[in-house]
């Protein structure tokens, strides 16, 4: 029997050069399917990064090719790469909010990006904040709130437009163990309801306790493609 | 969508600009600089360009006829001079003006007045005063009336003389200096917009270099070009608008104050007297829309350039 599905992304034989003596990727090659949750982890400097910078179409790949849908996002015309973007919500390890609009105003802007009515900002903005346990700390600047805050300020703004894939780059690196868990919950959650989640991570027992698959990445190859994968390095 | 992501814009704008108070306040303080100079480009520009009018008003040169010449071929020569294009005006003064005015420039003068009764006739000739647009075309018309007199039917001339020969010296000189301060005020002009706009760029720039980060994410986000670039746009507009109206208020107190120390040329004027304030008040118009429009221009044209630098993400 064949499989036609086609999968969410696809890296075909994706190379990132940034100097001839090191490759950031060295022949990438893995697919995601809608609804799954892989963690990508390995060493600093292994590759995650420069794989995520691919999949979002802020740096080129050197050769190979890298699809969302069926369609190479690289060679997508500026207004099109918005809109994929639109589908995408991402999450940072150092959050990047914007520091001069409130919780309520980062969570909202992805909305009117979005094309959202006020009325449709008005309803869900609350909601999603609500989901990350902030709405008390809707009107504070980012500058106002803890790291974990503000993660989770960022969680809500990824989510908030109901992506079809989140992209969540280290994000509990600047966390301590207490506000690690519950970022972790939250993707679940995010999960379980239905959307594709890509986690970077070198934190151990985050992989182990989520048991589910795991790329591992050394050196800008992949070098290990685990179902239900553990932490191994 | 479009009034919806207008009204977003202009908002986002409008509350970035008192957000970012000090970044807004330095901005708007280099750019209140910038414009007071480009407004006092206008001032000198207008009070030379006024001194030099007054110079080229001291300039004319007068053509005297033959005692005994016809008024109607005066008359006729002052129309074919009307007719030429470097001239701007001629004044007719008959022999008998002529003399009347002198009996009154003298009428103190009783020696004078009885040696005038001692003679038969009047000795003073008929004249054309000719005023040209430009000090520089005093020659062309000088010859043009040389040309005149060596035409004059009869081979009788009624031209007499022409007083451009003995001042063509002084002429020329004066009409260097007002080519020569045209130029150089052109020149000084042309440097300090340029350092203005490069100024004001600049800080601008630098400005929104802070925001550099914050642009990334709003293009990460999923923002398109113009929904990142218009708040900054719109802030700049408002630096424009903020640092135009301080540099108005600011020309209040400096052209009452100051104001008589610009005046370059003030001991050649019939109206020493000739007052700044006044004619800020009287132009206020004109400097409020060039104020206004070259400081919303400047803010919103360089915020525009400075986000492009860091929009391709």
């Amino acid at each position: 029997m064949v499989d036609n599905k086609v999968p969410m992304i696809y890296f075909d034989n994706v190379t990132k050069i940034y100097n001839k003596d090191s490759f950031a990727l060295d022949e990438v090659n893995f697919s995601v399917e809608p609804q799954e949750f892989i963690s990508i982890v390995g060493h600093s400097g292994a590759g995650k990064t420069t794989l995520l910078k691919m999949l979002l179409a802020e740096d080129k790949p050197t050769t190979g090719n890298v699809f969302f849908e069926s369609s190479d996002i690289h060679t997508l015309p500026k207004s099109k790469l918005a809109k994929f973007r639109k589908r995408v919500g991402t999450i940072f390890q150092d959050f990047k909010l914007l520091p001069q609009k409130t919780a309520y105003e980062n969570v909202s802007f992805a909305m009117e990006v979005a094309g959202r009515t006020d009325k449709e900002i008005e309803s869900d903005v609350p909601h999603a904040l609500n989901l990350v346990d902030l709405e008390e700390k809707m009107w504070h600047f980012p500058h106002e709130l803890s790291g974990g805050e503000k993660q989770r300020v960022a969680i809500a703004r990824a989510i908030v437009n109901q992506p079809d894939l989140i992209i969540a780059d280290e994000p509990t690196g600047n966390l301590d163990p207490i506000n690690t868990y519950d970022v972790v919950q939250i993707l679940k959650k995010i999960n379980d309801l239905g959307t594709t989640v890509i986690l970077t991570t070198h934190n151990k027992g985050v992989i182990d306790s989520l048991g589910r698959r795991v790329i591992t990445i050394d050196q800008g190859r992949i070098v290990r493609d685990d179902k239900h994968g553990r932490y191994v390095l | 969508m479009f009034w919806v992501n207008t009204k977003r814009i202009l908002k986002s704008g409008f509350i970035s600009f008192f957000r970012n108070g000090f970044v807004s306040l330095a901005a708007i303080l280099v750019m209140s600089i910038t414009l007071f100079a480009v407004g006092s480009l206008l001032f000198s520009g207008a009070l030379l360009e006024d001194s030099l009018n007054e110079l080229r008003n001291k300039v004319d040169i007068n053509v005297y006829f033959v005692t005994g010449a016809e008024e109607s071929d005066v008359l006729a020569m002052k129309t074919t001079l009307e007719a030429l294009p470097e001239v701007r005006e001629v004044e007719y003064t008959s022999s008998e003006e002529a003399l009347e005015r002198f009996r009154e420039k003298h009428r103190d003068d009783q020696l004078t007045l009885q040696a005038l009764e001692e003679l038969e006739e009047n000795p003073l000739r008929a004249s054309l005063s000719i005023r040209a647009k430009e000090t520089s075309q005093y020659e062309g018309i000088a010859n043009f009336l040389e040309g005149e007199s060596a035409l004059s039917v009869d081979s009788q001339s009624i031209i007499d003389n022409v007083n451009y020969f003995q001042n063509k010296e002084a002429i020329d000189n004066l009409t260097g200096i007002i080519d020569n301060s045209e130029r150089s005020n052109l020149m000084k002009t042309i440097l300090l917009v340029v350092i203005s706009v490069l100024i004001t760029f600049n800080t601008i720039t630098l400005a929104i270099y802070n925001s550099r980060e914050e642009i990334r994410v709003m293009k990460l986000v999923g923002a398109g070009n113009w929904y990142v670039q218009g708040p900054f746009v719109v802030s700049g507009g408002m630096y424009g608008i903020v640092s135009s109206t301080a540099a108005l208020l600011l020309f209040y107190p400096v052209t009452q104050w100051f104001g008589p120390m610009f005046y370059p040329f003030s001991f050649l004027s019939s109206t020493q007297d000739i007052n700044l304030l006044a004619y800020y008040s009287s132009n206020f118009t004109e400097i409020f829309l060039t104020t206004f429009s070259v400081g919303i221009l400047l803010g919103i044209i360089s915020s525009y350039l400075a986000v492009k630098r860091y929009i391709n993400v």
